[in-house]
């Protein structure tokens, strides 16, 4: 069903149920996000697309369109908010961009950029999660977990549908794990899936890194937020 | 009474130290120390790293030389997942000639840096100048054409590193077993032909020689001060290949007396058979030397003296005719005069633009075939990395576990392996300017640090290490009483 909805202001026609994100993007209006993936469920977990739906701030993936609905995301406080959220997101982990090879294809720091974050306006946690390195393929870097959820819900064992990775712990103490079992079944065409759809450099295939030239990674090629509107590939 | 002068920060070098002298009633010098004050730590830091991510994490040690440390990583990585020289597995032409492109890009800029920008003024306006006039300021008063000229130098070496590893500083380009891309025909031409903004190659070469044309005038001038200045004979250590040549980026390690006789030449994955690195409280830099020699008599220079009066012939023709010069004046000895260092620095600026004219010249750099495939059994988990860096010989040395992680690094720097000798010159220029001295002028003190520049030493890369060298620190009152000591 048809129906208008406003963003910052301007008409917007859509169909009921859609997600906002992605009505956005439809429409030439980026909101950066770091669990939503499009076509997939909504996490909901990171909050970094947090924008004003008829005057509550909430999260816009979490958001399916209504009649009337309107939402504002570019607004001084709320591009704030949102920058804030990504700040705390490099300052609860331990994100060394020169020397991690996810430089260059990270959402996290892409996304930075595009906000453009220069430092933390938080004090850093630093902390201490030991790497996971049991499973033959894959390198858990747990310091750089954003705990999006990505691959908890979306790299599952092919045989069983089991999950591979969980997070363990709460608050502070939380760390994701893998099931080593089922992650040395994975083929290597999933290990790579589970690498590209982690949005930061902690889900990372062994051995293998910094293949591609300085200039030709996957957002110097094309901008996160050129990605998220689907523009063509410069 | 007993005094202690010190000199604090050495200035215009990579990194900080501090140089004590110790003088008697008579105002002799009873002792001189070059102290590295700062801390780093990169040797423990890396460990539990994912071996992959060494040579992108070590390079950051330096802004300067990064271009080396990333090679000597990729080195050793290439033996690690065995595909390297240590297993005997020659690296693929292309891969190789795109390393060497960027690591002589490198060296030419560096070189130029620590030259035109360091040496040069006490060149130009002498040791006892003031010092608002003997600085890269006083050189654009004084000669504005040359700074322009070794800027376009520095613009041309920064930029052809960005093309070789996608960034003027801390770029990547080396990974295990070759590199992530060639030389496009587009890119070799800009660098061979210049465009608006940067030089061609053939200016590069005429440019270059300018460095040798200014340490000959000012050779001619001050013959005796250069000749006699901290003449310091030393072990000289380099990079050999199969003709006893100098090569920046493979050899044996060759280590030649004052009289040119081969005291030791081995394969650098053996180093360990042969150095051991001695620590003393006062400085956080290291003292590696030869372990059946001893710490003084088994120390060794590094670096452009060491590796002209190593080297038997340059491959490039201008280089080579300043060698022959070079050879010449010492008869066929090696050359201890540590301000020559300086001649031979000029000579290898010549020789790094003369082997990127080569390389670029090359087909091979626009080959497809950038990298090998280790087989599955081919990991060794321990891999050993050396180059000559500008400032002379640098080598990494990794191992890790069969899950990748790294257990252990070791990095021995140019400057570390410099460290005994640049000691010996600063007591020498101490013996020479100070001692016996009624009055003690900044012109004399500046001396220490003119030796000491020579080396173009690079503490910041000297001081990795972590868990074996003393820390102290003490903590002083308001009227600069002791009140606590802390030592681990």
């Amino acid at each position: 069903m048809s129906i208008q909805i406003t963003i910052d202001g301007q008409p917007v026609v859509t169909e009921a149920g859609e997600n906002l994100v992605d009505v956005a993007a439809q429409n030439s209006v980026y909101i950066p996000t770091l669990c939503y993936l499009k076509g997939k469920p909504c996490l909901g977990t990171c909050r970094v697309c947090s924008v004003r739906v008829n005057g509550h701030i909430t999260a816009a993936c979490s958001v399916p369109v209504t009649e009337g609905m309107q939402v504002e995301v570019d607004t001084t406080e709320l591009a704030d908010m949102r920058k804030a959220l990504i700040e705390s997101l490099f300052s609860e982990g331990n994100h060394n961009c020169p020397s991690c090879e996810k430089s260059g294809r990270c959402e996290l720091q892409a996304t930075g950029y595009e906000v453009e974050m220069v430092v933390s306006r938080f004090p850093y946690r630093f902390p201490l999660r030991p790497r996971e390195v049991a499973a033959d393929h894959i390198w858990l870097e747990r310091d750089r977990c954003i705990f999006c959820q990505r691959c908890v819900e979306f790299i599952r064992d092919r045989q069983t549908d089991q999950k591979i990775f969980s997070i363990k712990g709460r608050g502070i103490t939380a760390q994701i794990e893998v099931n080593t079992e089922l992650a040395n079944r994975m083929p290597p065409e999933q290990v790579r899936e589970a690498a590209d759809i982690c949005p930061v450099g902690c889900i990372i295939e062994k051995g293998v890194g910094f293949n591609d030239p300085i200039g030709r990674r996957k957002f110097e090629l094309q901008s996160v937020r050129e990605r998220a509107l689907g523009e063509e590939e410069s | 009474m007993s005094r202690k002068l010190v000199i604090d920060p050495v200035t215009r070098i990579e990194g900080h130290g501090k140089v004590t002298i110790q003088l008697d009633d008579d105002n002799n010098v009873t002792d001189a120390k070059l102290h590295v004050v700062e801390f780093r730590g990169f040797e423990k830091l890396i460990q539990g790293h994912p071996y992959w991510e060494a040579p992108m994490l070590l390079q950051r040690i330096c802004g300067i030389c990064f271009v080396s440390h990333h090679l000597c990583g990729a080195k050793a990585l290439d033996d690690m997942v065995g595909v390297g020289l240590g297993s005997g597995i020659p690296m693929l032409p292309t891969a190789e000639k795109v390393r060497r492109l960027g690591h002589y890009a490198q060296q030419l800029q560096s070189h130029v840096t620590a030259y035109f920008y360091l040496v040069v003024p006490e060149m130009l306006f002498g040791m006892d100048a003031p010092p608002e006039q003997r600085n890269v300021l006083g050189l654009v008063e004084q000669n504005p054409a040359l700074v322009k000229r070794v800027v376009a130098l520095r613009k041309w070496g920064q930029e052809l590193i960005r093309t070789v590893l996608g960034k003027r500083m801390h770029g990547i380009s080396s990974v295990p077993g070759g590199v992530s891309k060639n030389i496009s025909l587009e890119e070799r031409d800009r660098f061979l032909n210049g465009e608006e903004g940067l030089l061609s190659i053939d200016e590069v070469i005429e440019y270059a020689q300018e460095g040798l044309k200014l340490f000959y005038e000012f050779h001619e001038q001050h013959r005796e001060q250069v000749d006699s200045f901290a003449v310091v004979p030393s072990l000289d250590m380099c990079l050999v290949n199969d003709e006893g040549n100098v090569d920046y980026y493979h050899g044996r390690i060759r280590i030649l007396d004052e009289d040119k006789r081969i005291v030791r030449e081995f394969d650098y994955h053996d180093y360990l058979e042969h150095f051991s690195e001695a620590t003393e409280e006062w400085s956080y830099m290291k003292f590696p030397f030869l372990k059946d020699l001893g710490r003084e008599k088994g120390s060794v220079r590094v670096g452009p003296l060491a590796r002209m009066n190593v080297t038997k012939t340059l491959s490039t023709p201008l280089a080579q005719a300043a060698l022959e010069k070079f050879h010449a004046y010492t008869g066929g000895k090696s050359n201890n005069m540590t301000l020559h260092t300086n001649w031979a620095r000029a000579i290898e600026i010549i020789h790094s633009a003369e082997l990127i004219k080569e390389l670029l010249h090359d087909p091979d750099l626009q080959n497809e075939q950038l990298l090998m495939t280790p087989a599955d059994n081919a990991w060794t988990g321990e891999g050993i990395g050396v180059v000559e860096a500008p400032r002379g010989t640098l080598l990494h040395h990794y191992r890790a576990d069969r899950s990748g992680s790294i257990s252990f690094a070791n990095l021995i720097v140019s400057t570390t392996q410099n460290n005994s000798v640049i000691n010996r010159t600063v007591r020498s220029v101490a013996q020479d300017y100070i001692s016996g001295k009624a009055e003690i002028t900044e012109g004399m003190m500046n001396a220490i640090e003119v030796g000491i520049r020579a080396y173009d030493p690079c503490l910041s890369c000297a001081t990795h290490a972590l868990g074996q060298m003393p820390l102290e620190i003490s903590l002083f009152d308001a009227e600069g009483q002791i009140v606590d000591e802390q030592r681990r």
